[in-house]
């Protein structure tokens, strides 16, 4: 699945230590070295404030460390300046969150087409056509000119992983994606993540706290009070 | 649409009953400062025209601005002088013909020639100290407005009679004396006449009401015992705003003091600087304070969609769009309320304008002075649309700063 020579890895963490520096100094991650290559669908679990959502939001260049290097398809990002973060955010990471966090002015249609519009990669119509398509795929091709707050959460957590993909990122980031949906509709956005990997392009790195669920994707990584403490492939049972 | 403007629209339109609070706000603001500058400048322009044509536009009176040399000051570097008496200047402005004659070479305006003299009219055992001003009546019709201001006889009538006299109403009032009485006129220099009322004027300028009489050029010169003198030379202008060139020009050819209106109402001019200023401090103010809507409006989104902001910024999007999106909202609110300002402005300088009012002491009826001047419209509508910017950017700056993260993290 690995392919070999520089591109493949695609994000990669190098010793990466995250410190709050509050009233207390609180260490989230710590000297935490981990590769991803491409096309991988990597698990992290780990009891609660183990750092989980933290190491996730510094692969997905939200948050910047205090020491150690992200690296995101080969390239330092502690030397870029937020906007040029923001640019790699756009085009190379998908996002979804627990929250749906969709804008609640605009159809799912329209939501869908926001990273699209602001890449500006694809004419308006041809985004119009690609999130009609990308919803269409994700089941959802009949309610395209509804509102957020007019379908039900596991439509709404469907319809924002049809925004993580808008803009064809190779990584989606998915920080406890079905932490908030009944076991069917979990069901179903696992399975809608578990195609996409399926067809080799993209990597998802999903932060979740469903052991049954991560032990069905391809690799486990377990953390515990923010340092590594098992990083090992697994087999699926399909 | 532009995807930034379509958020920004989708936001202020979700608040739909305080954008329109925060737009009215601004339209006030602007219609308001419209208005009053409307009736200010119009006040203003209504009450310079008045002036500049009741007066002449430049004088030249027989005067010098300084006192003139003595012939030994020209010879020699130092003098002392002591016990100096001068001796009795002839008065009048020399070589009065050839004078206007050069005048009339290059003024662009009408040029009347006149004499100043003073003196003591007395009727019946009262005695009032008045300027006796000797016109020749065909051409101070076309250098003033006296004409339109006789209240009884008219200025041809001075024609009628050698001695005869135009006096303010007030003066008349003074002296107790109707058209048709003679007064006694007592010139500075001991000549007296006694002179016929032919006519009675008002101003409405008490100084020159009490005080002023006119009556013929000769009959003036005769008062003064110099024929064929002058004192007094009046200038109308085409154009009133040339009036302080030609006077610097008239004084540097001639040497006599010669004032523009301008000069003559520096302090009035003044005044109405100072007016302009307060005027433009208080529309400042009020659209400051419209401002302060704005601000309140964008404020409250800034907090209400700290999530959507989060979620841009981890989509992509950076600071300066989430700024750009909250100033877009405050120019958009600034920009509407402005448009909706210039408006009520407009309509509300109409309104004024209409108002009728009766003068006390005139019959006829005066409305209030308008005007309408762009510059009004366009400074009100920057202004509004500068401070909606600016109460854009504070909280649009602020939400941009945050990081998307601990609301993610909140949220989750």
């Amino acid at each position: 699945m690995m392919r070999v020579g520089p591109s493949a890895s695609l994000v990669s963490a190098r010793s990466v230590t995250r410190i709050l520096t509050e009233t207390v100094p609180v260490t989230l991650v710590e000297d935490v070295t981990l590769e991803i290559g491409r096309g991988e669908f990597v698990a992290i679990t780990g009891p609660s404030g183990s750092g989980k959502s933290s190491l996730l939001y510094l692969l997905g260049l939200l948050d910047a460390p205090t020491s150690g290097e992200v690296l995101f398809e080969d390239r330092a990002t502690s030397i870029l300046t937020e906007e040029e973060r923001a640019e790699i955010r756009l085009s190379g990471i998908g996002f979804v969150f627990q929250f749906h966090f969709l804008l609640p002015e605009f159809t799912i249609h329209e939501n869908v087409q926001i990273p699209m519009r602001r890449l500006a990669r694809w004419s308006r119509a041809e985004a119009r056509e690609r999130a009609a398509h990308l919803l269409d795929r994700l089941g959802l091709g009949d309610h395209l000119h509804k509102r957020p707050d007019q379908i039900s959460g596991g439509q709404r957590q469907r319809v924002a992983v049809a925004r993580a993909l808008a803009n064809d990122p190779p990584l989606i980031l998915a920080d406890e994606p079905t932490g908030s949906l009944d076991s069917v509709s979990s069901d179903q956005v696992f399975q809608i993540l578990s195609d996409i990997v399926a067809t080799g392009e993209k990597s998802i790195i999903a932060v979740t706290h469903d052991l049954d669920m991560a032990a069905r994707m391809h690799r486990g990584i377990h953390l515990v009070d923010g340092r590594i403490v098992r990083d090992e492939a697994q087999t699926a049972p399909d | 649409m532009n995807l930034l403007l379509e958020i920004a629209f989708t936001h202020i339109l979700g608040r739909g009953r305080q954008t329109i609070v925060s737009i009215a706000g601004v339209t006030l603001g602007v219609g308001f400062a419209i208005a009053m500058a409307a009736l200010m400048q119009g006040s203003q322009e209504d009450f310079v025209g008045k002036l500049i044509d009741a007066m002449p536009h430049v004088q030249i009176t027989d005067e010098r601005r300084q006192l003139q040399a003595q012939p030994a000051d020209e010879q020699f570097d130092a003098v002392a002088w002591y016990g100096l008496r001068p001796r009795d200047d002839v008065r009048g402005i020399l070589n009065p013909v050839a004078t206007i004659a050069a005048l009339e070479g290059w003024v662009p305006g009408i040029i009347s020639a006149g004499l100043n003299v003073q003196g003591v009219a007395r009727y019946g055992g009262t005695e009032r100290g008045v300027s006796i001003i000797g016109i020749d009546p065909a051409d101070e019709v076309r250098v003033s407005t006296i004409a339109e201001d006789m209240t009884w006889g008219s200025l041809q009538d001075l024609n009628a009679t050698s001695f005869s006299a135009i006096i303010g109403e007030r003066l008349a009032e003074r002296l107790s004396v109707a058209p048709g009485d003679s007064i006694q006129l007592i010139a500075a220099g001991g000549v007296t006449r006694r002179l016929k009322v032919v006519g009675l004027f008002r101003t409405g300028i008490v100084g020159t009401d009490e005080t002023r009489i006119y009556t013929r050029l000769r009959t003036a010169q005769i008062l003064a015992g110099r024929f064929n003198a002058i004192n007094d030379i009046r200038i109308r202008l085409k154009d009133p705003d040339a009036a302080a060139a030609v006077a610097r020009r008239a004084e540097a050819m001639f040497g006599y003091k010669s004032v523009s209106w301008q000069e003559a109402n520096e302090s009035l001019l003044e005044a109405f600087e100072i007016r302009n200023i307060i005027m433009y401090t208080v529309v400042a103010a009020i659209l400051l304070v419209a401002g302060f809507g704005v601000f309140n409006i964008v404020s409250i989104i800034t907090h209400e969609k700290a999530r959507d902001i989060a979620i841009l910024k981890s989509l992509g999007f950076r600071k300066g769009d989430i700024q750009l999106i909250f100033v877009t909202e405050g120019a958009l609110m600034g920009g509407f309320g402005g448009v909706c300002g210039m408006a009520l402005g407009y309509g509300l300088t109409r309104m004024l304008g209409s108002v009728t009012f009766e003068m006390r002491q005139m019959s006829e009826v005066s409305t209030l002075p308008v005007t309408y001047d762009l510059l009004h419209y366009a400074v009100a509508v920057s202004l509004a649309l500068f401070t909606a910017g600016i109460a854009g950017y504070l909280p649009a700056r602020k939400a941009a700063k945050g990081n998307p993260i601990d609301i993610i993290r909140g949220a989750s």
